[in-house]
């Protein structure tokens, strides 16, 4: 009953404000340390060469945008494991719809498969009222299945030049592509979520459903929105896979939803909703993709990666979740 | 009042002092409790009634000060030596578990267990039901809690209690949520465990209650002990005297004559709710209170929500000045103009982790500029207007929910559906569970509202609030208006009763015909 409010306070040195928020901005500062970590250990060994870095962008990219959405559908109180899936599943459908109709039916091609499939996961969650978290499993299997089943498990080339330039393979200047694609996505879902009517919509459904619906607030509509801008932003990054290796194929993206949710959950975004940052979303991303580019440049073996890449991820989230529990009363 | 257990010390906490940061929660305060007592805990919210309760749980730990228990000292509790030194705490809050069943409950984390290790289910029924024997209330112990009514559940955790061997029994707010035949059986309870010789500390908004059944009051205020002394040495005014610290203002003042209009704003006629049936009709003028009575489960709430299209309507008309109107949705009510301030502030009223200003501005996101994206300095201007206009106590407009206390939680609540600038304002139980210098100030800006023109409708279990604030009181019993009383006629008469006394009549039997 006595505790002190949280939000900044007036005359407060920056030092002072650090110490009081360090955990919930302990993504950033993990960044900035696991990069100067390696930019020390590694600097004989062109981790901070220009090609590595942007190597490393380009790898985290399609990860990162796909956190972009995820952070929209945590915000809200849901889940979309399905995202991987959806991605290769849109790169056959892209690949096949170039194939036959040129560059844009194949564009049409991968956001039609979005937008199909969250509307699909979207109308058994908010009108069967199945959990998203069981609706997008059982996505996830038959979106892999169909892509399989339509590409009869082969790789289908992208014959097309302008769809890699557009989507993932060249550069804008000096920047890579995909780098443009993650900038893009990043400011609109961060102005979407933080400065848009649709945004504290989402927030509030997540944060507590039942105020949201006493307040006037269509839930099922919000809901049924989120998981269709997931859906059709993860066919994006199945679009930008495509771009990227000229290729439609049923394995692209094949387990990213781990990453995915890792990604936003590292970046401070709540597994159980109401609150969510999609810059955090992206550094999270990237903090992956520094440690992947790095254990790999230390010359770990794949095996040793992947248990220092989770030990990382764990000590990173228990950090920022152990101050979180606020006393009560 | 009898003295007559006179009973052992069973409870000693002595000049406790805790400080969180720089706040003193609490300084120097003592606690003392007999067996055989039933103690009111008293004091507003954020006197340290939670904090004091929290180191006899053994959930916080004292800065200074010396707790015993039954003559054994101690510098300080854990949770688990409270329980085992017979602490049992009853959640204003239940903490049971919905999806098991009342005798897994019980014995949670505690099970009896089989010559096999296994938990013995049949003996864990058994003794359950032994303990509902002795408290001689009925419960099955095979129901699931989430089928129990509030007043059960309650119990439930009073047997769980009981079950650990509680010597101490705490109780906080428990009658917020139960009927008065619930209450009564309650009271029973208490009354029979202190003659077996249980300390029994009691916290409670409720005055009533506490002149009704407690024998000594400790009255906290700031964090400081006022008084202890048995209650017959109370009047009610001093009592609330000690408690508040200041001239307290008599509900009576709020009998300000009516700001209520001829003109007719809303007009329910017959109606009915689609699964519990019902008939309600009745008219609110501009500028009206209407409040409305009744016991718990009459249909109140439901009236509410089927005003506010959360709830279907069966059959009967609703017209908003003359016009026949569906209320589909909460959205088509507030753009109709009503707006609803919900019984549960915590679960329908706030996002709690969410800031004051995002918590206002969810019903209002359409006034927030017409484009796709927020007005973020009108969002400020209206929140900060509502801050002081309720006089909301926060450090600032950032300040999330539950860092507040009942009161400022409940004038958020309020706050928010004011800023949609509503013809019709609903209110459900606005002032359960909040301290009575915020209620006051609910009270009063009731009043201010309708005087400004608005019609409100206020449900309310406490009947001196209701003829305070109310011009009028209709009384609910089984989905049914069955009676509309103008507070004139409570007021004045010949008979010996005072006014809550002729309305809790009237409320108790459903009507005046009955």
């Amino acid at each position: 009953m006595t505790e002190t409010t949280a939000g900044t306070q007036r005359g407060e040195s920056p030092l002072a404000y650090l110490k009081r928020t360090w955990r919930q901005n302990i993504i950033y500062i993990g960044f900035v340390v696991v990069f100067a970590f390696f930019a020390i250990t590694l600097h004989d060994r062109g981790f901070l060469d220009p090609n590595n870095i942007l190597n490393i962008a380009r790898q985290t990219a399609i990860i990162a945008i796909m956190a972009v959405a995820m952070t929209l559908v945590l915000s809200s109180g849901e889940i979309d494991l399905s995202v991987g899936a959806v991605a290769g599943l849109a790169s056959v459908n892209t690949a096949l719809a170039i194939a036959w109709g040129g560059l844009p039916a194949g564009i049409a091609a991968g956001l039609l498969t979005g937008i199909a499939v969250g509307l699909v996961n979207g109308f058994l969650s908010t009108r069967l009222l199945i959990p998203t978290f069981l609706t997008t499993l059982a996505m996830m299997g038959v979106a892999k299945g169909a892509a399989m089943w339509i590409s009869g498990t082969a790789a289908i080339p992208i014959l097309d030049r302008t769809y890699p330039a557009i989507f993932g393979g060249g550069n804008l200047g000096p920047l890579p592509s995909l780098l443009v694609w993650m900038l893009a996505v990043g400011i609109i879902g961060h102005i979407v979520l933080l400065r848009t009517k649709f945004g504290r919509q989402v927030l509030a459904v997540g944060g507590n459903v039942m105020a949201a619906r006493y307040s006037g607030i269509d839930t099922g509509r919000i809901k049924m929105a989120v998981i269709v801008i997931s859906a059709t932003t993860a066919a994006l990054a199945g679009m930008l896979y495509a771009g990227r290796l000229q290729t439609g194929r049923f394995q692209l993206g094949e387990g990213d939803e781990l990453s995915v949710i890792a990604a936003a959950v590292l970046g401070g975004t709540s597994l159980f909703g109401g609150k969510g940052t999609v810059v955090g979303s992206i550094i999270g991303a990237l903090m992956i993709g520094v440690i992947n580019n790095g254990l790999i440049l230390m010359g770990l073996e794949y095996s040793q990666q992947l248990i220092a890449r989770g030990a990382i991820i764990i000590l990173a989230v228990a950090l920022s979740q152990a101050g979180s529990k606020s006393g009560q009363g | 009042m009898t003295g007559a257990a006179a009973g052992w010390t069973a409870v000693d906490l002595t000049d406790i002092s805790k400080r969180f940061g720089g706040v003193h929660a609490l300084r120097e305060v003592s606690l003392r409790v007999r067996a055989g007592e039933i103690h009111a805990l008293l004091g507003e919210n954020g006197a340290g009634k939670s904090t004091i309760l929290k180191i006899l749980r053994g959930v916080q730990v004292p800065d200074s000060g010396s707790i015993a228990i039954k003559g054994e000292s101690f510098p300080a509790l854990s949770p688990q030596l409270a329980r085992e030194k017979g602490i049992g705490m009853i959640f204003q809050e239940l903490s049971l578990v919905p999806t098991l069943t009342v005798a897994q409950n019980i014995f949670l984390a505690n099970e009896p267990l089989t010559a096999r290790g296994l938990i013995d289910d049949r003996l864990m029924e058994r003794r359950a039901r032994e303990i509902f024997a002795l408290m001689r209330v009925e419960i099955d112990p095979t129901a699931v809690v989430a089928d129990l009514l509030t007043g059960q559940q309650q119990l439930t955790e009073i047997a769980k209690a009981l079950s650990q061997n509680a010597e101490v029994l705490v109780l906080d707010e428990p009658t917020s949520a139960l009927s008065p035949a619930e209450v009564d059986v309650l009271f029973g309870l208490l009354r029979r465990l202190k003659a077996e010789g249980k300390a029994i500390i009691y916290v409670s908004h409720r005055m009533d209650e506490i002149f009704m059944i407690a024998d000594h009051a400790t009255v906290l205020r700031d964090g400081r002990l006022i008084a202890s002394r048995p209650i017959a040495e109370y009047t009610l005014a001093g009592l609330i005297a000690d408690i508040m610290g200041k001239e307290t203002r008599n509900l009576s003042d709020f009998v300000s004559e009516s700001s209520a209009t001829d003109e007719v704003v809303l007009q329910v006629e017959h109606l009915s709710s689609r699964q519990r049936g019902g008939d309600i009709s009745f008219s609110l003028r501009r500028g009206e209170v209407l409040g409305i009575a009744g016991l718990l489960g009459s249909g109140r709430s439901r009236l509410a929500r089927m005003l506010f299209g959360l709830e279907p309507v069966g059959s009967g008309m609703i017209r908003l000045k003359g016009k026949a109107v569906t209320i589909g949705s909460p959205t088509a009510a507030t753009e109709q103009g009503i707006a609803l301030v919900p019984e549960d502030r915590r679960r329908q009223g706030l996002v709690l982790d969410h800031s004051i200003q995002a918590n206002i501005e969810i019903p209002i996101l359409k006034r927030l500029g017409r484009s796709f994206f927020v007005d973020k300095k009108r969002s400020r201007t209206i929140t900060d207007k509502t801050i002081e206009r309720l006089a909301i106590k926060t450090a600032s407009r950032a300040a999330p929910a539950n860092a507040l206390s009942g009161g400022n939680q409940q004038k958020i609540v309020i706050g928010k559906w004011l800023a949609t600038e509503p013809d019709i304002l609903i209110m459900d139980e606005p002032t359960a569970g909040i301290d009575i210098g915020a209620k006051g100030e609910v009270l009063r800006l009731v009043r201010a509202l309708a005087a400004e023109g608005k019609s409100i409708v206020f449900i309310s279990s406490e009947l001196a609030e209701l003829i305070a604030v109310s011009d009028r009181i209709a009384v609910m019993a089984e989905g049914r208006l069955v009676e509309m009383i103008n507070k004139s006629d409570l007021l004045t008469g010949d008979s010996e009763l005072r006014a809550e006394q002729k309305l809790q009549i009237i409320v108790q039997q459903g009507g005046r015909a009955a």
